[in-house]
């Protein structure tokens, strides 16, 4: 297998992201997941930085690749021009082709954002759409989206939007010939193998 | 205002096409505040005459897949690139994201496709591989909420109320919100930049309000994503807009308003959330503080029907701003469907006043 550092210095989001970190930490005090999770992008700048392919192997195998939020504050406000969040993009990606997020807690998350996020994708075009949103799954969405659902067609009427209409409009369904094309990007740029990526990793470390 | 000062807000204008636009749709706004979509179309269309297509044929930019990390770059750009497509049929040029984090995706592919001109080429065979499909990049790219920014006056111009509290004559006091991508990822692509963002200040002002400064006024609402996607992970976007609602309250704002479908959402929730689960409410008298769109924000000053606009779709109750703001407005027509037939009330939160 080829250096880790090497696969990384092919992804344009590395190159983007890290120029010359000089570890002053402003990232690390903008960022919200380090508030909140013993996290800190500083820390895997520099670790990235020095290049010492056994701490990246950790590292990708690891919780910490995936507290961050991707807000981006860190772009805006490091004074050197790097980026950790693409940073941290480029680390995720190589860590689900090599098979290692499954290593760890967070990281096995992926199955599930994926039949979240990615089957609804392929399913309706969308990455969400009202009629998957269950309270029992989104018991944060209260009382008024339960209201929302069983009445769903009728409202929309009133607002204006076309659920589940053919046409233009909100919560419209998307004609299959729009649906084949997405599909088929999909295909072509490597969508679909991740997702099977997914499954597959998460599959064999549940045997 | 001095002249470093001065030169340093000339970077952060940017070009605002005039009219004939693209519309691409956002997935959480088209599901959870449809109405604002529609009210969008609506005060471009029927108050400022301009010209809008909304197309059939658009799908998601898959932007939360993208940072979520389940789809590769190539396939964000391939999606764009097919949109960008679909605007190349419809004979249009300047594109019009409604989410923010779409126009993140836009915006950064747009970069990307600049700093490394072969992943451009690698776009345009692969989108025309898959779909036979070709593409021209649009010449304005601009998010939703900068064509209401540069339409304000016109929109004060015609509009029917002011963001006035009627009975004391005061300016409503507001929190604006702006979405993560809308400029931090590239500030010189926000109207304003990335910490002194005057895209929605300047409708506030515009249309009589003041804007609240607070600590907390740049961070995050807390989406994070797969921060949210994943249930186990919430503790996270509700520990990130508590941080923001604790910062905001002793200011005491009338309303939050916000550019990007997912902070709209989440304000709104998370409010609801800590009323049932802690017992903490934000606004007066146990209820919340109402979070609305900026088209929602621009839809009442021209009198425009809360209930048509969808606005009867947030947990936390906008009666109280509608009240003063002095806005005429039907209380029994809230609940009603399309056929103004009564649908009963949802179920009322057990702490949260609504």
């Amino acid at each position: 297998m080829s250096k880790i550092i090497d696969e990384l210095k092919q992804d344009l989001r590395f190159i983007e992201g890290l120029k010359a970190c000089i570890s002053c930490g402003v990232c690390t005090a903008v960022c919200p997941a380090a508030q909140f999770y013993q996290y800190s992008p500083r820390d895997i700048m520099l670790t990235v930085q020095q290049g010492d392919e056994e701490k990246i192997d950790q590292l990708l195998k690891s919780d910490t690749i995936w507290y961050c939020g991707e807000c981006l504050s860190c772009k805006t406000r490091c004074p050197r021009g790097n980026t950790p969040g693409y940073v941290i993009q480029a680390l995720r990606q190589l860590s689900q082709q090599r098979g290692l997020f499954a290593q760890s807690r967070l990281g096995r998350q992926q199955l599930e954002v994926k039949r979240i996020i990615g089957d609804t994708m392929l399913k309706r075009g969308y990455c969400v759409y009202v009629d998957d949103v269950e309270t029992d799954y989104h018991p944060e969405q209260g009382p008024v989206w339960d209201w929302f659902r069983k009445h769903t067609a009728t409202i929309s009427r009133r607002i204006g939007a076309n659920y589940d209409g053919e046409g233009s409009g909100s919560m419209r369904r998307i004609a299959e010939e729009d649906m084949a094309e997405l599909r088929a990007i999909f295909e072509e740029t490597g969508a679909m193998e991740r997702f099977e990526t997914i499954e597959k990793w998460i599959a064999n470390e549940q045997e | 205002m001095n002249k470093n000062n001065n030169r340093k807000w000339q970077d952060y204008q940017k070009e605002i096409a005039e009219d004939d636009y693209y519309y691409a749709r956002s997935c959480i706004r088209q599901n959870f505040f449809p109405g604002s979509e529609e009210t969008f179309l609506r005060i471009l269309r029927e108050v400022l005459g301009k010209n809008v297509y909304d197309d059939p044929h658009q799908t998601t930019c898959t932007g939360i897949a993208y940072h979520s990390g389940i789809v590769p770059i190539e396939t964000t750009m391939t999606v764009v690139a097919r949109q960008y497509s679909l605007m190349n049929d419809a004979g249009y040029r300047n594109f019009i994201p409604s989410c923010v984090t779409s126009f993140g995706i836009y915006t950064e592919m747009e970069d990307a496709w600049k700093h490394f001109p072969e992943t451009l080429d690698n776009t345009r065979k692969q989108l025309h591989s898959s779909t036979g499909r070709e593409f021209e990049q649009p010449e304005n790219l601009v998010h939703t909420s900068d064509i209401i920014y540069k339409f304000r006056n016109e929109i004060a111009a015609k509009a029917k109320y002011r963001l006035i509290n009627k009975e004391t004559g005061e300016p409503l006091k507001v929190v604006d919100h702006v979405g993560c991508h809308y400029a931090k990822i590239f500030p010189s692509k926000g109207v304003g930049g990335a910490e002194f963002p005057k895209v929605l200040t300047g409708m506030i002002e515009a249309w009589g309000g003041e804007v609240v400064d607070y600590p907390e006024r740049r961070h995050c609402c807390g989406f994070g994503f797969r921060n949210y996607i994943v249930k186990e992970n919430r503790a996270y976007p509700l520990s990130n807009s508590k941080l923001k609602f604790d910062s905001m309250k002793p200011y005491q704002p009338d309303f939050i308003v916000t550019n990007c479908p997912g902070c709209t959402f989440f304000l709104d929730r998370w409010q609801y959330v800590l009323a049932e689960a802690e017992g903490i409410t934000y606004g007066e008298n146990g209820y919340g503080i109402p979070v609305l769109t900026y088209e929602e924000m621009a839809g009442l000053i021209l009198g425009l029907d809360p209930w048509e606009m969808g606005m009867q779709l947030h947990q936390v109750s906008v009666e109280s701003l509608l009240d003063k703001i002095g806005i005429e407005y039907d209380p029994h027509a809230k609940y009603l469907g399309g056929k103004m037939e009564y649908l009963g009330a949802p179920k009322e939160p057990k702490v949260l006043k609504v």
